[in-house]
């Protein structure tokens, strides 16, 4: 089975580029150069220098003692709360920026759901010196105030999403507009998800998370892989990133959460693949959340990261394929799961990566297996959510 | 004959197409609105598939779409709307919508039914050309529908002679690079494009941005007529359409 993009940006069904042909020349652009350009040496050392000296990579993969006791098996945590802006994220627009330099564009546009994306573009616009415009959900402005500050302390611009939900979605669909009003700018894009080559590209930059898994567990354990990889799924960007070298390795079980809000059989979820259909978001054929008359519906999810209708198309093909187990958590098993890592590890951990961690309660795990849970981000955004719930 | 191929053997010159949500702004307005722009001399109209997330789209046809879907618009409803159209309406009528919805309903239904009221065309702005032509051309040929295409300032000379030959009806040449509901802006940039796009001799059609009288008659200079929509809507909420049609003549 293959679980890498074909030619034509496909992952089996799921994937393609299904834009306006205002954004044809941008994308064209980006797939006839994305490829030769993260497989040049100056990209490749450029890159691994800044994920170096500037992230600060790699990331512990933290053995988990307490947790490890309580579960009865072996619990390494991969410490992306600890990289530079507190998340995952900054893996990838780091890499994206260094395209966008080489591509010679001076205007940068993102979207952001929690702001942990938002910021990590800021950061490395403020390093590069670009022009930096964010566009976010105005729910999502309000519930992650701190982010909003940080984006604005580093020179970026935050416009507030008005329509829709005014959450994640409606924030992808005012940086798509902007794109198309301002097609000498850069779109920054934040997970796998949109038309092609952005699902393969945000994978290839995360895939440095299951990279270093395998080089750090041979000096703990003497092998490569785990038994299992745990990671939440937004738009599914740390998930791809964590899965990436291992797709082929049968043995490694592969468990992607999703949030199930307040649960997968009320209206208050964002569990696409549990509960989503086919169809077309963002540029991109995949599974999502849709009513019987193809209109989107909103999501719901305590955690603003993980509040998408959508799915990065090599997650549909790999939950259509049976590659990878998707299951969900509420925002109740977040919140507790979030707390025993607090109490017992010492960790606080962002929503999203609670949900994750969540999945520990869900899965029966034999003595002795050796469980890799993707710690995707730090809490520090969410301490007002968890004041009001814990 | 294709009802849109007859209008531009009749007319090649200012031609007016008003675009505006099926549902909008009452559920049942769909109709009576055809046929208040039929009188009022319109020559042909986009209607819109109201869809939730229409990316290609400003802000007001969002907001009218939000309001034809609160008003409890659906894919089925319209084509049950538009049952009897035929009887009172003459002039080329073409849905636009996105891809999802149609996908969803089923593309063969989705033609079939188009077929059965009398669709001409269609516009689905994020199908690609490619995709279309890969899988569904033969489709809408079966049930005689037209696929109308789109072309932008940032399009490229070979594949905007691409898009000339597999457009079929007319060009839908969008006037700059924007979503729709901005206002017509000349600068050099465009002034170029639109030297450009005067060459062409393919129907084509100017729209996006297009609000007044003025800006009418100024892109009718460089194609055979232009497409108003969002200035429309606005005259539609405030109860002044037929007034808004005859002052942009
Ligand atoms: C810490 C953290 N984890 C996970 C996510 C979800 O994104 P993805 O599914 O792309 O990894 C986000 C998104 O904002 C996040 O901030």
């Amino acid at each position: 089975m293959n679980y890498q993009i074909d030619n034509k940006g496909f992952y089996g069904e799921f994937g393609g580029a299904y834009i306006p042909e205002l954004l044809r020349k941008n994308i064209d652009e980006l797939e006839n150069a994305y490829l030769d350009i993260l497989e040049s040496e100056d990209f490749k050392s450029e890159y691994a220098r800044l994920l170096d000296n500037y992230v600060g990579r790699p990331t512990p993969l933290t053995f988990a003692t307490n947790l490890s006791a309580k579960y009865q098996t072996q619990i390494y945590l991969k410490r992306e709360d600890l990289n530079h802006t507190g998340a995952h994220k900054i893996n990838n627009t780091i890499g994206q920026i260094l395209l966008a330099k080489h591509l010679g564009k001076k205007r940068i546009i993102a979207e952001t759901g929690a702001g942990q994306h938002g910021v990590a573009t800021a950061t490395v616009c403020a390093l590069f010196g670009l022009e930096c415009v964010v566009h976010m959900g105005a729910l999502d402005v309000e519930r992650q105030a701190p982010n909003v500050a940080r984006m604005q302390m580093l020179g970026a611009t935050v416009i507030p999403a008005t329509s829709g939900n005014q959450t994640l979605k409606d924030a992808t669909n005012e940086a798509i507009r902007d794109w198309i009003a301002n097609p000498h700018s850069f779109y920054l894009i934040g997970s796998v998800v949109g038309p092609h080559p952005y699902p393969d590209m945000v994978s290839r930059l995360q895939s440095i998370i299951s990279e270093e898994i395998k080089e750090q567990l041979v000096k703990e354990q003497d092998k490569q892989n785990p038994d299992c990889v745990i990671a939440c799924v937004g738009g599914g960007s740390n998930a791809a990133g964590a899965f990436y070298h291992f797709l082929d390795e049968k043995e490694v079980d592969l468990i992607a959460v999703e949030a199930a809000g307040k649960g997968i059989d009320t209206s208050e979820t964002a569990a696409t693949i549990t509960i989503g259909t086919t169809g077309f978001i963002h540029g991109s054929k995949t599974l999502l959340m849709q009513d019987d008359d193809g209109q989107i519906i909103e999501p719901y999810s305590i955690s603003a990261g993980l509040d998408y209708p959508g799915v990065g198309p090599i997650h549909a093909h790999l939950a259509k394929t049976g590659r990878v187990k998707y299951i969900s958590a509420t925002d109740e098993d977040a919140l507790k799961a979030a707390k025993v890592l607090a109490l017992n590890e010492g960790i606080i951990p962002a929503l999203e990566s609670a949900h994750a961690l969540a999945a520990l309660d869900k899965i029966q795990f034999k003595k002795d297996e050796v469980i890799v849970v993707i710690v995707s981000g730090r809490g520090d955004k969410d301490m007002e959510t968890y004041m009001n719930n814990l | 004959m294709n009802r849109i191929d007859s209008l531009f053997q009749n007319k090649n010159q200012d031609i007016l197409s008003i675009y505006f949500p099926a549902g909008y702004p009452n559920l049942n307005d769909t109709v009576p609105n055809l046929e208040l722009l039929q009188k009022a001399g319109v020559d042909m109209v986009e209607i819109g598939i109201p869809f939730s997330d229409p990316l290609a789209d400003g802000s007001a046809i969002q907001a009218a779409a939000k309001k034809s879907l609160d008003n409890g618009m659906k894919l089925r409803l319209l084509f049950e709307q538009l049952k009897s159209v035929r009887k009172t309406v003459s002039m080329p009528l073409i849905l636009m919508g996105y891809w999802n919805t149609i996908y969803c309903y089923g593309l063969e239904n989705f033609l079939k039914d188009c077929q059965t009221v009398g669709i001409d065309g269609l516009i689905v702005p994020d199908l690609p050309l490619e995709e279309f032509e890969l899988h569904y051309k033969s489709e809408f040929e079966k049930y005689g529908i037209y696929n109308i295409l789109l072309a932008c300032p940032e399009t490229e000379e070979n594949r905007l002679q691409k898009l000339i030959s597999a457009t079929q009806g007319f060009l839908y040449l969008v006037s700059s690079s924007a979503t729709t509901g901005g206002s017509l802006k000349v600068n050099e940039k465009q002034q170029s494009y639109f030297d450009r796009i005067k060459q062409i001799e393919t129907p084509s059609l100017i729209g996006f941005g297009i609000n007044n009288k003025e800006s009418f008659k100024y892109t009718c200079e460089y194609a055979n007529g232009a497409i108003v929509g969002t200035a429309f809507i606005k005259a539609l909420k405030n109860n002044k359409a037929e007034g808004f049609i005859s002052e942009l003549r």
